[in-house]
């Protein structure tokens, strides 16, 4: 009844082209940022902060750069927890070297650097492909986090090996090191998803977006209808990589304070990303929101129902999160392989004909 | 003889024993690969849960105690029984049958034609799954191993070679044992695959999905029949490891070490597997005494990945692996 393009008439090319064509959806689009921007800020706390928000805003950056990959062209990438490291080890060197420069371009250049070890690391994909391509981005996970590990010079000689991030400001405020407020934090993190996501959004209506496709759904005959392979599949490494670094930098700077890179950009996290972008659904931006979500709701659930209200020994609540979690992504392949964003379009489709649907 | 040099061939010889491993786990990847095109990521986390399986069998622990602990209170742990181990090996292989079937059955007879990627992705929820029913079922803490498997140094080695060149290589038993077995097991599944009817079927289904069917292969059975070989790999990789190290998590990161072993030797070959396990095994050891030292060590975590990852662009399907034409 609501959800319909009937009687919204689009009478110039831009109105035509936009991003949510469809009123309702646009207004939707209009709260939910109000929402976030404005009403957020005021009831935060830090318990919603640190175990809700931040991980979903961040992981939600690194799902799009995922997305933007392996969804839009089709290379699988296993290494998003190596190139989240070197987004958070730029980040670190910066932030120690230039104290006084604004934490917004701190996070924008360790993407930048980020891009540059990705398309380095893209390279090999001009010649592999598929399940050999995805072991391949393998030893950019394994390398970078031996580098990090190993040459001192990352981690600014410290006697643990460990980064810890200073207190860094932006515009006066502090959104790094211990003593920052939570709607701070929340806030940085939240403008960089959000143009993050419009960036995104919109690189995949453009020619690249269709180049990357183009090359997704069939390589050779995209090479033969003029798609260039090395500029398409670079581009895309380089601008995932991008994204995938500002999430990193984020996810040590702002959200933990300190890393180690082992732990905290390991093997798993690329999975975990990996994941995320599956269940939402490939080539989806709305898709990398809600897997997400999804991923990072469900343990926090999962250890409110099983260790706070039933009272379980911790251990076997964390069992427990292994084997659903497992399920849960063999079910969702089984179910809906194209992830929870296809389901969001066949409601959408159910809602523009609803309540009389024929 | 300088020292160095005979250090480098001790370490040689321990690479190529340590590539057979990997080489096994491997075989399993490859086993499933060619005959379904899933790459079975869970193939790591197999052989944990089958080692752990025997374990629990052979000590006779209660499944799943912890959780009856738990729920209903009380404190069973064991039956109080010890099982042989051969017994329990056989038992074992029921149960990863067993899985087999169900596997088939619940996930995979479900996905049938889907995308490569979309089957990958099955495999790695199954590998969560198996590992959490793992832990829950036979608790996480680490585990020995002991089916009775020669260990330590192999004086016989030691002192042929102290003789030979007035310095005793050390050569673990466990290791001979394991390229014995890891021997043997190639050669059984290359003349089960090449002489038996079910083999021969195995192959077909491999060639050609739609002309194996069309002939009258059953397809689930194939599948159910290369899922329990690969669960019956599993348990040897998992007993070779579980001796060597213990049963416990990281059992299940072999599977890691494998996949350049299979870029290396392409994902559809049973030599390349066993070739590119050695040259992993002979080449990340050697880079690690000649380089290591130099570079800050523990290159093992990445060497197999950057060598395979450079290797594969002069020879995109590996070394034995069928060539790929690509047609529109």
């Amino acid at each position: 009844m609501i959800y319909r393009e009937a009687g919204d008439f689009h009478t110039s090319y831009r109105e035509d082209n936009q991003t949510f064509p469809i009123r309702f959806d646009r207004y939707r689009y209009y709260a939910v940022l109000a929402i976030a921007f404005v009403v957020i800020p005021f009831f935060i706390n830090d318990y919603w902060a640190n175990a809700l928000l931040l991980p979903f805003l961040i992981y939600s950056i690194a799902a799009i750069g995922l997305n933007i990959l392996t969804g839009y062209c089709g290379q699988v990438s296993l290494g998003t927890g190596g190139f989240m490291a070197v987004g958070a080890y730029a980040c670190y060197k910066l932030m120690t070297a230039f104290p006084e420069v604004s934490m917004f371009i701190h996070v924008i250049l360790a993407g930048g650097i980020t891009a540059g070890v990705g398309m380095l690391f893209g390279l090999p994909s001009l010649r592999i492909k598929g399940f050999y391509l995805a072991v391949a981005t393998l030893a950019a996970q394994f390398f970078l986090v031996w580098l990090f590990n190993r040459v001192p010079w990352f981690y600014n000689y410290s006697a643990s090996g460990q980064i810890s991030a200073p207190e860094r400001t932006v515009f006066g405020i502090a959104v790094t090191g211990p003593n920052t407020e939570s709607w701070a934090t929340y806030l940085f993190c939240l403008i960089f998803l959000v143009a993050s996501a419009l960036i995104a959004r919109n690189l995949t209506r453009g020619t690249l977006g269709r180049t990357w496709m183009a090359i997704r759904d069939m390589d050779i005959a995209a090479e033969i209808i003029g798609v260039n392979p090395l500029r398409a599949k670079l581009t895309a490494f380089g601008i995932s990589s991008f994204f995938v670094g500002v999430s990193g930098a984020l996810f040590f700077a702002v959200y933990l304070g300190a890393v180690e890179v082992g732990e905290a950009f390991g093997i798993q996290k690329s999975f975990l990303i990996l994941f995320m972008v599956i269940i939402g659904g490939l080539g989806s931006i709305f898709g990398s929101f809600a897997g997400a979500a999804f991923l990072v709701l469900l343990p926090v659930l999962l250890k409110v129902v099983g260790a706070d209200m039933l009272g379980w020994p911790t251990d076997i609540v964390a069992h427990f999160q292994l084997i659903i979690v497992g399920a849960m992504i063999v079910l969702f392949l089984v179910l809906e392989p194209h992830g929870l964003a296809q389901l969001w379009r066949v409601a959408k489709e159910k809602l523009r004909l609803w309540p009389f649907p024929h | 003889m300088p020292d160095q040099l005979l250090f480098a061939m001790e370490v040689t010889l321990n690479g190529l024993m340590a590539g057979v491993l990997y080489a096994l786990v491997a075989l399993g990847f490859v086993l499933i690969f060619k005959a379904s095109g899933i790459f079975n990521y869970a193939q790591g986390v197999m052989a944990l849960f089958a080692a752990a399986t025997l374990v629990g069998i052979m000590e006779g622990q209660v499944p799943f105690s912890h959780l009856i602990n738990a729920i209903f209170g009380g404190e069973v742990t064991h039956f109080g029984w010890h099982v042989p181990a051969l017994a329990a090996i056989v038992l074992t292989v029921l149960v990863m049958v067993l899985l087999a079937w169900l596997v088939q059955k619940l996930v995979m007879q479900h996905l049938v034609n889907q995308e490569p990627i979309i089957l990958f992705m099955a495999t790695i929820g199954l590998a969560y799954f198996l590992e959490g029913v793992s832990d829950l079922m036979w608790g996480s803490e680490i585990k020995t191993l002991n089916v009775g498997l020669p260990q330590g140094l192999n004086e016989t080695i030691d002192q042929i070679t102290y003789d030979a060149f007035g310095y005793g290589f050390f050569i673990d038993n466990l290791d001979i044992v394991a390229t014995v077995i890891a021997g043997l097991l190639v050669v059984a599944l290359m003349l089960f695959s090449q002489y038996t009817k079910q083999g021969r079927a195995l192959r077909a289904v491999a060639d050609d999905h739609q002309a194996a069917l069309s002939v009258g292969i059953s397809l689930n059975f194939i599948w159910v029949l290369v899922w329990s070989l690969a669960g019956f790999v599993a348990l040897v990789a998992g007993i070779m490891w579980g001796a060597k190290s213990g049963v416990q998590f990281s059992l299940s990161l072999i599977a890691l070490k494998a996949l350049p072993v299979l870029m290396l030797g392409g994902f559809t070959s049973i030599p390349g597997a066993i070739v590119g396990g050695l040259i992993i095994g002979v080449g990340e050891k050697l880079f690690e005494f000649l380089l290591g030292p130099a570079l800050g060590g523990a290159t093992e975590n990445w060497f197999a990945y950057v060598l395979a990852l450079l290797f594969l662009v002069f020879r995109p399907q590996g070394l034995f692996g069928e060539k790929i034409i690509e047609r529109v």
